[in-house]
């Protein structure tokens, strides 16, 4: 289709709208309901432009373009018209922008400046709409600035999945609400806030702190999942204020959660650590930087000399930066031990010396929407990878056939071709019942160790969409990757894809779940469950609280109290760490450090600070760098974060080497099943990492609500408890004391009883035997 | 919350659509809710949402859209005039005033026994008829001179 | 008796019994005969199309488009459902036509859609009814049971293989949801907010599949059309405005009520089948077409016949045929005030022009009715109605402002007079006079 618009000619495929060629041409035409990820809504008319023979102004956004076809986007019929617009919708806005919080980055500001008249004739009394609560995130005080464009409506009903916000009423009195009085709790919520034209929908924890003007622009990286949504933060006096998606098509697009909105807050909590801490006589005392390295070489080198080299172990969360676990994995193997490892809240390891190499995705998230099929397995979607779940929503809403496989029936709001919930013991005899069914529907032998698994319909009906069309995909969640069965799961997927044709990889945690491989943070000798289960006489923490993140942390804690030394690397001197560390050094967070994430699909992302380091804090590599050499360590003496990436990853390369998901001789069998009652333990969305469970409004939200202990109604009787009943739960010597909820979504004979809560940190795995009694 | 009786009705409702859309029947379900209940409480438009599997504010939407749904309690019989303009002709407007003086209330307004809530309406389509007006949604009357009109309220007891 | 008179009538023939809505009735009538022909004989789908394009129908449900072209775009080959459906909303002030259709002659218009259906292979359909009419609702919904249990509905009509099923649905007070995409919202189960357009509902309509809306006299004329034969519909009216129709005569008229006439008949001749004025006043404007066509002042609209051309020329619309009749008694401001009030009330809200511009209107128009106009005020309106003409997403826009136009336009002095002297031309107890309404003090 060739279109001119003012004097300029574009060629756009068929279906393309006025709006997509003055896109593709650079020219701007104003609007406000327009948004290239949004249905056309068509109702703000400000885009109205002239269109050769057409007797009246069309809208762009939502007018076809014919061959041919002539368009005028100044004429003086168009700007007559978008001007009688903008007055319109200025009738009953408040003219007050000096005041709002969304002055200087409004866009009905910036287009009134060119579009709106000097003086008004409206000389009637304005709209009155009153504010609503919705919740900690979203603030909805000043509705009367709302243009009713409904992009926040259709952001819930076509992004988030879910229908929170409508446009209650007609006419003029139309508003934007939630139902009766209720929240907006989507995990992708905040990103209303940015679709919001004006200042109706605006940050709730960061209203009225700066003006927009004041704050300078940082590019960074979100390290709270394994997608590495790009990030703007907005820094105003060396302080995060704001954290906002910043646009990668490949990766985020304009999206990102809530958790990677909001958990800036945390950066600035008054619990961040800002001096070195070493204790003394049983108490933390603040020390200079030098003196608490000084203290923990010569501990590190008395433990080594005394007890031997495997008696030092060291832990990573998954969301260090690829050049503090490469650090760190160096130093541990430089002072003599194997026990290292960046996978916490795994159970099972065995798969580990049967890689082929890098697990990854599989494949490029931009490549999720081309799928005929996908199937996930052992995730709780939504709230492990809100962007992840949102790229299948998009799939499952065109035509790609979304199954998935879990622990759990929560509902992902993705329209599933199937869904089969079962309990984690059983969740490889359901990936296994798929893997026959494709095998008997090929007419191809079965499997080896599968003779006596029995497809059920489901199960063939997830085997047939993995045989159709071209390209198809098996994703193994994060409940996969913790069960204890995991290399079981793998196998098994290896084998589906094997069968089908389709990829098969993994989610991954966390922003480095693919970067701690890279960096070779992982085991030569001790696991991140042997190194507590054989309890060491050292420990290194970088980033991590074992207390919350493991997989047992009862055991975990036991294992640090009894340890003779315990080197925390933190950024907050508010956890357990407290009790059981002799030396808190204070780390930095992403945004006062340079490094790196390699994101699921095998990316490198790097970064750089977008503030300086919070009082003594320094970045996490400056300070293995240093205690390399205060161990008289070689291969420490990079002078750039730079420098040691360039160590792991050849320099310039987008994506690194050696992405392998095969896995070979872990041969297939299955699982005896669990005592009566197992647990199923998901990572509530908040608590998921430190920065997480330090944001206040995070923290207000309904996905932080305490831990219960979830059950169908059937376990529940046979349990003989009733809903809202106090029980004990306990596993080995650890308890918590809990609510009984009844949850359908949980399946039969199993206890939902999130993780990393401090209320369940003294329990023990996340998925094995439970029991439960009355309190 | 919506009674066995009512969820029947409903569902003879949602029989006329296809399958997959029981959506469609939510004008009717709220209609039927608010004759069980009197009005339309947020809790019956839940019911309603939840039985037909949609949002409840996707519900609540329809609810607030249409003007003959109450959302805030209305006495026993709502009487709605007619005062658009072809009415208005014919007594439309002289009718609501004449109620207006007679129950001692305003348009949107109850009588304190509660049994009489006096609504302006838009068109109802039987102008010829001037003056009309409905009670509770249903039934029409027509050429509503003020003798008519004391019949009626004699009537609604 | 329903149609209050009637010159060369055919829908409005032998509706004067109790049971004239029922099927024995009908089928009495000669009911069902076109619709038992079509599937006896197995007429090809064009023919029955060519037949209602030979009769020259125009939808009666304002916008006056050719039903014969409107059903030709319906796609002949597609895979999946179709659908058909009846506008029974009439929430155009001034007309009580299709009401009156469906109480008295249901059976027409279940007969029109059933053909219409077979014409464009459509297996289901809707009529959707207005909201306040609830006893016309209940009594199509039995319409419709008699229909289906004597084979005119359902699976396999006649015999013949052909399957149509048609389903009532009651709407809920939503002027808008008359406007036919509205309409199709509002069966979807949400708020009645017209689509753009296009795509149109031919190839995108009820649930996204293609549909044809026609409103209920035009369905119900359908039959009549089958019947007689095209060509001899048309000549029933005049060229280029095919058949009778029925006119809905409200306001300063003895016997306000619906009246079918040839189209082309003067309208002098429509007013004294009325009743002639009431009290034998004089005419002092007329709206001919339903309250959102432009009102036509006493001396042109003597001059016109009732037809689409005709009242075209006189610079207004045949609309849905809505005769609204005012005398020297009205107020031409205080008439506009409750006009412009219910387009302010009607109004979806979706598009800015039409949700900000209707209470802006509105709210002129009422400030100068109350005394408290400004000089400047009419040029305002006049500039308020051309930034929402044409602008908006459905027809609503422009039916809100062509009322506020054509009466400042033919009556100026009096808004003008309102203005300045802050009170009415019309004296407000010659008002009140006009309505007829037995004013007692209580
Ligand atoms: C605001 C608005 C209200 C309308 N109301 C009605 C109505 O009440 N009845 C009707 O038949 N058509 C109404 N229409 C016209 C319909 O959109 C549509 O054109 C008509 O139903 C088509 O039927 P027809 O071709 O048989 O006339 C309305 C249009 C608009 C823009
Ligand atoms: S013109 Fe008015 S009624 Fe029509 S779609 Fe726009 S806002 Fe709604
Ligand atoms: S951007 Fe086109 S109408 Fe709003």
């Amino acid at each position: 289709m060739e279109i001119e618009i003012d004097g300029k000619v574009a060629h756009v495929p068929d279906g393309s709208t006025i709006m997509d060629a003055a896109q593709q041409l650079g020219a701007y035409i104003p609007h406000f309901c327009y948004h290239k990820k949004l249905s056309i809504a068509a109702n703000c008319r400000m885009c109205l432009v002239q269109v050769e023979k057409a007797p009246k102004p069309l809208p762009a956004c939502a007018t076809p373009v014919t061959n041919g076809m002539r368009v005028f986007t100044h004429s003086e019929l168009a700007v007559k018209a978008q001007k009688g617009v903008m007055e319109f919708l200025l009738i009953n806005h408040p003219l007050d922008c000096p005041i709002c919080d969304q002055g200087g980055e409004c866009q009905l500001q910036d287009l009134a400046v060119g579009y709106g008249g000097s003086a008004s004739r409206f000389h009637e009394d304005k709209r009155v709409v009153f504010h609503k609560d919705v919740g900690p995130l979203i603030s909805m005080q000043e509705m009367a600035r709302c243009i009713h464009c409904t992009r926040c409506v259709r952001f819930g009903q076509e992004i988030a999945g879910v229908m929170e916000l409508g446009m209650a009423s007609r006419n003029m009195h139309s508003e934007i609400t939630t139902f009766v009085g209720r929240s907006v709790d989507s995990e992708l919520s905040g990103n209303m806030i940015d679709l919001c034209p004006v200042g109706a929908l605006t940050s709730k924890p960061f209203r009225y702190s700066a003006r927009s003007w004041e704050l300078s622009r940082r590019k960074s990286i979100s390290p709270h999942d394994s997608i590495g949504a790009n990030l703007t933060a907005q820094v105003k006096n060396n302080v995060v204020l704001r954290i906002l998606p910043r646009d990668n098509e490949d990766i985020n697009e304009c999206w990102i959660s809530d958790k990677e909105r909001f958990s800036y807050e945390a950066l600035n909590s008054p619990a961040r650590l800002r001096k070195p801490m070493v204790r003394v006589d049983g108490a933390l005392r603040e020390v200079d930087w030098n003196v608490a390295l000084d203290y923990v070489s010569h501990a590190l080198k008395d433990v080594v000399s005394n007890s031997g080299a495997e008696s030092l172990a060291a832990l990573a969360s998954p969301q260090a930066t690829l050049e503090e676990l490469y650090l760190l994995q160096k130093l541990t193997r430089g002072l003599g031990s194997g026990n290292i490892d960046f996978r916490p809240r795994r159970r099972d390891f065995s798969a580990d010396s049967k890689l082929g190499g890098v697990p990854w995705l599989g494949l490029k998230l931009s490549e999720i929407k081309d799928l005929d099929a996908a199937v996930v397995v052992g995730s709780f979607l939504r709230k492990d990878h809100p962007l992840f779940a949102q790229r299948l929503r998009q799939l499952a809403k065109k035509w790609g056939k979304v199954s998935l496989l879990s622990v759990s029936g929560d509902d992902p709001l993705i329209k599933l071709h199937a869904q089969v919930t079962v309990s984690p013991a059983e969740l490889p005899l359901a990936l296994a019942a798929v893997v026959k069914a494709v095998a008997q529907l090929k007419g191809e032998a079965v499997p080896a160790g599968l003779e006596a698994v029995k497809p059920c319909p489901t199960s063939e009906s997830i085997a047939r969409s993995l045989l159709e069309g071209n390209k198809r995909a098996i994703f193994l969640g994060n409940a996969a990757e913790q069960n204890p069965h995991a290399a079981q799961l793998h196998a098994l997927a290896s084998e589906l894809a094997r069968l089908t044709g389709a990829s098969c990889g993994f989610i991954g945690e966390a922003a480095n779940s693919v970067g701690g491989y890279v960096a070779k943070a992982f085991p030569t000798a001790l696991n991140a469950y042997e190194m507590f289960a054989q309890p060491r006489k050292a420990y290194i923490l970088l980033g991590v609280e074992p207390e919350l993140d493991c997989h047992h942390p009862q055991q975990a804690v036991a294992a640090l109290k009894g340890a003779a030394l315990v080197v925390s690397l933190t950024s907050f001197s508010d956890g357990a760490a407290r009790d059981y560390a002799d030396v808190l050094l204070p780390i930095a967070p992403f945004t006062e450090t340079s490094g790196s994430f390699v994101n699921t699909e095998g990316r490198l992302q790097s970064f750089n600070g977008v503030v300086r380091p919070l009082g003594d804090s320094r970045p996490a590599w400056k300070v293995l760098r240093v205690l390399g050499n205060l161990l008289g360590l070689p291969g420490f003496d990079q002078d750039s974060s730079e420098q040691v990436r360039d160590e792991i990853v050849p320099a310039g390369e987008g994506f690194v080497d050696g992405l392998n998901n095969s896995i070979n001789g872990v041969p297939l069998s299955l699982p005896a099943a669990v005592g009566f009652l197992q647990r199923v333990a998901d990572v509530p969305i908040y608590f998921a990492d430190p920065l997480a469970r330090r944001a206040p409004a995070l923290q207000k939200t309904h996905d932080a609500v305490a831990p219960t202990a979830r059950m169908g109604g059937q376990t529940l009787q046979a349990l003989g408890l009733t809903d809202g009943a106090t029980v004990r739960v306990w596993q080995a010597s650890g308890e918590a004391v809990l609510t009984v909820r009844v949850d359908e979504a949980v399946p039969a004979a199993c206890l939902r009883i999130a993780a990393a809560h401090v209320s369940t940190a003294a329990l023990g795995d996340m998925f094995s035997a439970i029991n439960v009694e009355r309190a | 919350m919506l009674t066995s009786e009512s969820l029947a009705r409903i569902d003879r409702e949602i029989a006329k659509y296809p399958a997959d859309q029981r959506q469609s029947a939510v004008m009717a379900a709220l209609a039927i809710a608010q004759e069980q209940q009197g009005w339309l409480s947020s809790e019956a438009i839940e019911s309603v949402a939840n039985y037909l599997g949609m949002e409840p504010i996707a519900a609540y939407e329809v609810a607030s859209f249409y003007n003959m749904y109450d959302l805030k309690p209305v006495g026993k019989y709502k009487v709605s005039v007619c005062t658009n303009l072809p009415c208005m002709l014919s007594g439309g407007v002289d009718a609501g005033d004449y109620l207006k003086k007679k129950l001692g209330i305003g348009y949107n307004e109850t009588t304190p026994d509660g049994l009489i809530t006096l609504k302006e309406g838009e068109c109802m389509g039987a102008c010829g008829d001037a003056p009309v007006m409905i009670v509770n949604n249903r039934r029409m009357c027509s050429w509503m001179q003020p003798e008519q009109i004391d019949k009626l309220l004699a009537e609604l007891k | 008796m329903a149609i209050l008179g009637a010159l060369n009538p055919m829908l409005s023939v032998g509706l004067d019994g109790d049971n004239a809505w029922r099927l024995a009735d009908y089928v009495k009538r000669g009911g069902y005969t076109a619709l038992r022909r079509i599937l006896e004989e197995k007429l090809p789908q064009g023919d029955v199309i060519n037949e209602v394009k030979k009769s020259v129908l125009r939808g009666r449900g304002g916008a006056g488009f050719p039903t014969g072209l409107k059903w030709s775009f319906m796609p002949r080959s597609f895979p999946g459902d179709k659908y058909v459906v009846c506008n029974s909303d009439e929430g155009e002030p001034g007309t009580f036509k299709d009401r009156d259709i469906l109480r008295y002659n249901p059976h027409s218009v279940i007969e029109g859609m059933a053909i219409a259906a077979y014409a464009m292979g459509a297996a289901r359909g809707y009529n959707y009814i207005h909201g306040e009419v609830w006893e016309i609702y209940q009594r199509f919904e039995e319409a419709l049971d008699e229909a289906r249990a004597a084979g005119f509905l359902g699976s396999d009509l006649l015999g013949s293989g052909f399957n149509f099923d048609l389903f009532a649905h009651h709407g809920y007070g939503a002027y808008i949801c008359g406007e036919e995409t509205a309409l199709l919202e509002s069966i979807e189960g949400k708020k009645g907010q017209p689509r753009f357009k296009p795509p149109f509902p031919a190839s995108f309509g009820l649930y996204g599949k293609p549909t044809t809306i026609n409103n209920t006299e035009t369905f119900a004329s359908i039959p009549y059309i089958i019947n007689l034969g095209g060509e001899t519909y048309l000549e029933a009216g005049k060229a280029n405005n095919g058949g009778t129709k029925l006119f809905s005569v409200s306001g300063h008229v003895n016997r306000p009520g619906n009246y079918e006439i040839p189209l082309g008949t003067p309208f002098a001749t429509l007013l004294e089948m009325a009743g002639g004025m009431r009290g034998g006043r004089q005419l002092k404007a007329c709206i001919p077409g339903g309250s959102s066509a432009p009102v036509v002042p006493a001396a042109a609209m003597m001059d016109c016949t009732m037809d689409y051309d005709s009242i075209s020329k006189a610079g207004s619309m045949l609309g849905s045929g809505a005769v609204i009749v005012m005398d020297e008694t009205t107020c031409m401001v205080k008439a506009l005030e409750r006009l412009s009030f219910f387009y302010y009330e009607e109004s979806c809200g979706q598009c800015t022009p039409c949700r900000e511009g209707t209470s802006w209107l509105y709210k002129v128009v009422h400030r100068i009715e109350h005394g408290k106009g400004r000089p400047d005020d009419l040029d305002l309106l006049s500039s308020v109605t051309t930034n929402i003409m044409g602008r908006t997403i459905c027809a609503l826009g422009d039916a809100a402002s062509m009322p506020v136009q054509s009466f400042i336009k033919h009556f100026r002095d009096e808004f003008a007079y309102h203005i300045e002297h802050r009170k009415c031309l019309v004296p407000v107890d010659v008002q009140r006079a006009g309505s007829g309404f037995f004013t007692a003090t209580v």
